[in-house]
């Protein structure tokens, strides 16, 4: 029985393991099926360094024309799945070509490595950091062994950091102006602000204020836009007079936010907006979108 | 289509309290796993239901109490999961997460509560956060109840003074800040109920609005039970913000309620010392708020205050409370022009028995008060709206109960000015009133002025009023409302004749002018007291101090002839006729001879030219003998001529019965035991001669007609009259006639028999007999009688 199933198991078993990894902190990543992985976590010029077993079964020989690994970051679309573009790609020969007889170990360390872009999963890209671990052989096919880690780049909080503050309103029928304390928020961040009623002639039901994600990918013709809202939160229940004020406090924490992307490697970009709704009783809508910068600031180690 | 609405309504109630139960069954189950999370999720999903914006306050206060109860839970749970080690910042914001906002702020204050009693966080902080956060909520039903629930979390948690949340950081300030935020937001959120919504149901939202004032009000006496709210507090921060608010929101209902609620949650002893600004703001409340009973309840506990608590009267005084309340409730008029006289009377009604409570000694406040009254009344002509003169008549009644002395209210010299506005009718109610209170209290009024003063407020009795089209008087009433008048004429009183002559005068000079429907029954109580004048004035020549006494009798009885010829024109000369013949007997006391042939004269005079019908001329000239008997004032020749005109009338009565009754009774004139002079046996006998003729012939007519029993009843008086004088011992009464008229009498009594005849002449008999066992003098006379 043993024997049948190995028939069709790869030669030998690959496996990756991280220098620090009992320590290192784990982070969820969704895969494509839905399955939810725990990986590590590493940032930008961070050393990526472990080791690489390779057993083979019972025994067997396992001939070779080489043993190596890469360390890729690549950007997939989803329009073209499968095609992945490599903007990383840094190589280390592990073993000349041989044969391995029983279990083998190579360290290997990729020392700080430049990775400027986040681990991203969107809509219609993804963003991925993976160890390749390619045992080349001839004509039986060569054996290849992934392994994901997510890298998080956290940056100081930015110098100027200017209020978002704003008058908006239609003609004779509502006027409004709102505030947000800052446009760049951490992912951690609170949105504190209020909603200053200068003018309500419209029956208004209820405030929200959206959270959302705006994902471009491609470039020139062929761009394409998606935008999500992540986050709905009532602001106001009822209809204002003029003068009232009401208080904005969004805790970003229960939100699954990444930090804003620009332009990554010409292949796409990530925005956040803040989009206050008003609803009246007719269910009409009036909004406002601001566009808010997030970013990941260090989280504290205390 | 409102069955169906209802209906509705209860299913609605139904629906949710059912989605209600099953979550706040989730909630119960994750807490007793322990499970934050879950537990935040279900109670955010359970107070979802209370966003719903179907129900009426009634119904969605049954699901509020639900939540409360509920969230009474929640808080227990929360305050376990921090004593387990979760940090109450984290508990804090993580209820924060909630994406409702109806559900997050009730989770908050929720949360806000267990962070305040950690103490991690003074508590100032976090309720000035709940209250600011409480503004997310805009919907006035659904923001009350959210702001009633904060209040009452919050209120065992206020930094008030000897609270345990008392600290450097927290005081008192910061509480009573709190619950003025939270109650100035609720009475906006409440005041905008009113106008949102169609028109149409501007009714219900009333009503709707008045099931949820407690709530609003609820703040205010959370207020008013700080240990830390003292005099100064709530004069210089609590009651100008409540205040700007009340007047600012310019609700009718809400200022009505509010006001109200200050004056009933706060204690007296700030109203009194914070009078003014209080009082200042009324003015400038909504022309159609009732300020009028809002101010009557406040001047009522006022009243009450001091009536219970003596010591403070000085406080009444020292910040001059009656002025503040009359220069207001002047404002409030002013500010309203359109207010209705009603409401005006009742503040001024309101305000007279604050005075009269508060300083009873103070009779210039309560004048003071009519004054304004007054002031009030004039240019609005005769008040029409009876609510508005029935409040009158109790403004005007207030003193009279107070002080139950009408004199005092005689000294406002407002009150009749107030009294002129009132329409006929309720003057005279109010004239009513007056006596009433008159005669319970037994007061006597003793000077003219006061007469005059009073008689003056009691003109609806005592004139006709110019009414021409007035209603008519039901004559019931009429004469209930004369007989008090004359009842009253015996309380005016003064033991000095001069001015009790005075007194008289003017209530002659008013009930002279009242008309003749009112003469009948005000002249006689008049004259009779005058008469009880007379009989109190020094005999003439007696006078000790030898000086003229200005009021003699002469001149009362000319006094007394002209009020009693008033009479005859009312027409009543029957009255006038006995009225005659009293002050004719006055006279004769004062021994006042040609007065009292005066009085005859004229009383003669009604008997012959105005006393036509024959039952009257009987009863007259039955008053009229009784009388002239009794004189003996008159010299003979006045005497003569008196007595001869009575036996001459006697002679001309109608029936013959009457005749013959009368004609004995004239015997008594002649003969006056006391008085040698007046002895005269002759004509005595001639009468009852006379007496028995008429009898006679009455008997013969009888026979002829209809049989008459009545003949024999009249031998049977003129006998018992011959025995009187036989019994007086004229000499011209003798034992024979006597004897034979017995005789006469036995022989008719075998005639058709009469009982009441036969029953009078067995007590005849029996009389001689008993006078004949008496013996002595009379006995043996008439033991002479043979019978």
């Amino acid at each position: 029985m043993n024997f049948l199933l190995g028939a069709f198991k790869p030669a030998c078993n690959i496996s990756i393991t991280f220098t620090d990894g009992k320590n290192r902190k784990q982070v969820p990543i969704k895969k494509d099926n839905g399955q939810i992985l725990m990986n590590p976590l590493f940032q930008s010029q961070e050393t990526i360094a472990g080791k690489i077993h390779i057993d083979s079964y019972q025994g067997k020989k396992v001939e070779h024309n080489g043993v190596k690994v890469e360390l890729l970051g690549q950007i997939e679309m989803y329009f073209d799945r499968g095609n992945f573009y490599d903007f990383t790609s840094l190589v280390r020969e592990l073993d000349v070509p041989g044969e391995i007889y029983e279990r083998k170990t190579y360290p290997f360390e990729f020392s700080s490595v430049e990775m400027p872009y986040e681990t991203y999963n969107g809509v219609n890209v993804r963003l991925r950091y993976v160890l390749k671990v390619t045992v080349t052989r001839g004509y039986a096919g060569s054996i290849v062994e992934y392994q994901d880690f997510v890298v998080r780049n956290y940056v100081p909080p930015p110098p100027i950091n200017n209020s978002i503050k704003m008058e908006v309103g239609i003609e004779d029928c509502l006027h409004i102006e709102f505030e947000y304390n800052k446009s760049k928020y951490h992912l951690k961040d609170v949105i504190l602000g209020k909603i200053y009623f200068l003018l309500v002639r419209i029956k208004i039901k209820n405030m929200d204020l959206e959270i959302r994600r705006r994902e471009s990918t491609g470039a020139g013709a062929n761009t394409h836009v998606e935008t999500e809202t992540l986050a709905k939160f009532e602001l106001m229940d009822g209809a204002p007079v003029r003068g009232e004020s009401i208080p904005v406090r969004v805790f970003l924490t229960p939100y699954d936010l990444t930090p804003t992307h620009t332009n990554i490697n010409n292949k796409f970009s990530v925005k956040y907006y803040l989009n206050l709704v008003l609803v009246d009783e007719e269910d009409r809508r009036y909004f406002k979108q601001q566009e808010i910068t997030l970013y990941r600031l260090k989280e504290e180690t205390s | 289509m409102i069955a169906d609405g209802a209906e509705d309504e209860e299913k609605w109630l139904a629906a949710g309290a059912a989605a209600f139960k099953q979550n706040a069954f989730y909630m119960q189950r994750a807490i007793d796993s322990n499970n934050l999370k879950d537990a935040l999720k279900y109670s955010a999903q359970m107070l979802s239901e209370l966003r719903t914006s179907k129900l009426s306050p009634h119904k969605y206060y049954d699901l509020y109490m639900r939540a409360f109860d509920e969230l009474r839970k929640l808080e227990i749970f929360f305050m376990e999961e921090t004593r387990r080690g979760c940090s109450v910042i984290e508990l804090y914001e993580l209820v924060q997460h909630a994406g409702n906002i109806l559900p997050r702020l009730y989770l908050l204050c929720t949360a806000g509560s267990v962070y305040i009693k950690t103490k991690e966080a003074p508590a100032k902080e976090i309720l000035k956060d709940l209250v600011e956060m409480c503004r997310g909520i805009q919907h006035p039903l659904r923001g009350l109840f959210l702001r009633s629930y904060l209040a009452q979390i919050s209120r065992d948690k206020l930094p008030d003074i000897g609270s345990e949340y008392e600290g450097d950081a927290d005081t008192v300030t910061d509480a009573v800040e709190f619950v003025l935020l939270n109650f100035t937001e609720m009475n906006k959120l409440w005041v905008r109920m009113q106008h949102q919504g169609p028109a149409r149901d501007k009714e219900r939202r009333e009503k709707e609005r008045g099931e949820l004032r407690d709530l609003v009000g609820k703040n205010l006496h959370v207020l008013s039970q700080l240990e830390g709210v003292d005099l100064d507090m709530y004069r210089d921060t609590v009651l100008p913000r409540v205040l700007e608010q009340i007047v600012n929101c310019r609700d009718e209902i809400a200022q009505y309620y509010l006001i109200d609620c200050i004056i009933q949650v706060f204690p007296d002893e700030y109203h009194l010392q914070t009078l003014d600004v209080l009082l200042g703001a009324c003015p400038q409340l909504q022309p159609s708020v009732d300020i009028m009973t809002v101010l009557s309840r406040l001047m009522e506990r006022l009243s009450n205050y001091a009536a219970l608590n003596a010591e403070v009267l000085p406080y009444f005084l020292q910040v001059e409370a009656f002025s503040k309340l009359n220069n207001a409730i002047g404002k409030v008029i002013e500010a309203q022009e359109d207010m209705p006289i009603l409401s005006a009377v009742t503040l001024y009604s309101s305000l007279l028995k604050f005075t009269l409570h508060v300083h009873p000694d103070r009779l210039d406040y309560a004048d003071q008060v009519l004054g304004s009254c007054v002031k009030q009344l004039s240019g609005k002509g005769k008040i029409n709206d009876t609510r508005a003169t029935r409040e009158i008549v109790s403004l005007l009644s207030a003193p009279l109960e107070k002080y139950n002395d009408v004199v005092i209210a005689l000294k406002l010299t407002n009150y009749p000015l107030v009294v002129e506005y009132l329409d006929n009718e309720t003057k005279r109610i109010m004239a009513t009133v007056i006596i009433r209170s008159i005669m319970k209290n037994n007061t006597l009024i003793t000077t003219a002025e006061k007469v005059e003063a009073l008689l003056e407020l009691i003109k609806g009795l005592i004139n006709d009023l110019d009414e021409p089209q007035g209603l008519e008087v039901d004559e019931d009433d009429f004469e209930e409302e004369q007989n008090s008048v004359a009842r009253l004429v015996h309380m005016l009183y003064n033991d000095d004749t001069e001015e009790m002559f005075k007194i008289i005068s003017i209530l002659k000079k008013h009930f002279l002018t009242g008309g003749p429907k009112r003469l009948k029954f005000t002249i006689p109580p008049l004259v009779v007291s005058t008469l009880k004048l007379i009989r109190r004035l020094p005999v003439e020549g007696d006078n000790p101090f030898g000086k003229e006494a200005s009021v003699t009798a002469t001149k009362i009885f000319q006094f007394l002839n002209q009020i009693i010829e008033a009479l005859p024109n009312v027409p009543s000369p029957d009255l006038a006729f006995r009225l005659y013949l009293q002050c004719a007997e006055a006279a004769n006391k004062c021994d006042e001879e040609p007065i009292a042939y005066e009085f005859f004269t004229q009383a003669y005079i009604l008997y012959e030219e105005e006393i036509s019908d024959s039952k009257a001329q009987v009863t007259a000239l039955q008053l009229i003998i009784g009388t002239l008997q009794r004189m003996h004032v008159f010299g003979v020749e006045n005497r003569d001529t008196l007595t001869h005109k009575a036996t001459g009338y006697s002679a001309k009565l109608l029936k013959k019965p009457d005749q013959c009754r009368a004609v004995y009774a004239c015997s008594h004139l002649f003969w006056l035991e006391d008085h040698e002079t007046i002895q005269d046996g002759d004509r005595v006998l001639l009468c009852l001669k006379r007496a028995l003729k008429i009898a006679n012939s009455a008997q013969q007519m009888g026979s002829n007609g209809q049989g008459s029993a009545g003949s024999v009843t009249l031998f049977i008086e003129i006998l018992n009259k011959y025995l009187y004088f036989y019994e007086k011992g004229i000499p011209q009464i003798t034992v024979e006639s006597v004897e034979s008229l017995i005789q006469l009498i036995k022989n008719e009594e075998s005639m058709p028999s009469d009982p009441y005849a036969e029953s009078l002449f067995a007590s005849t008999l029996q009389f001689m007999e008993f006078q004949k066992q008496k013996g002595g003098a009379i006995g043996d006379r008439y033991e002479e009688i043979k019978v």
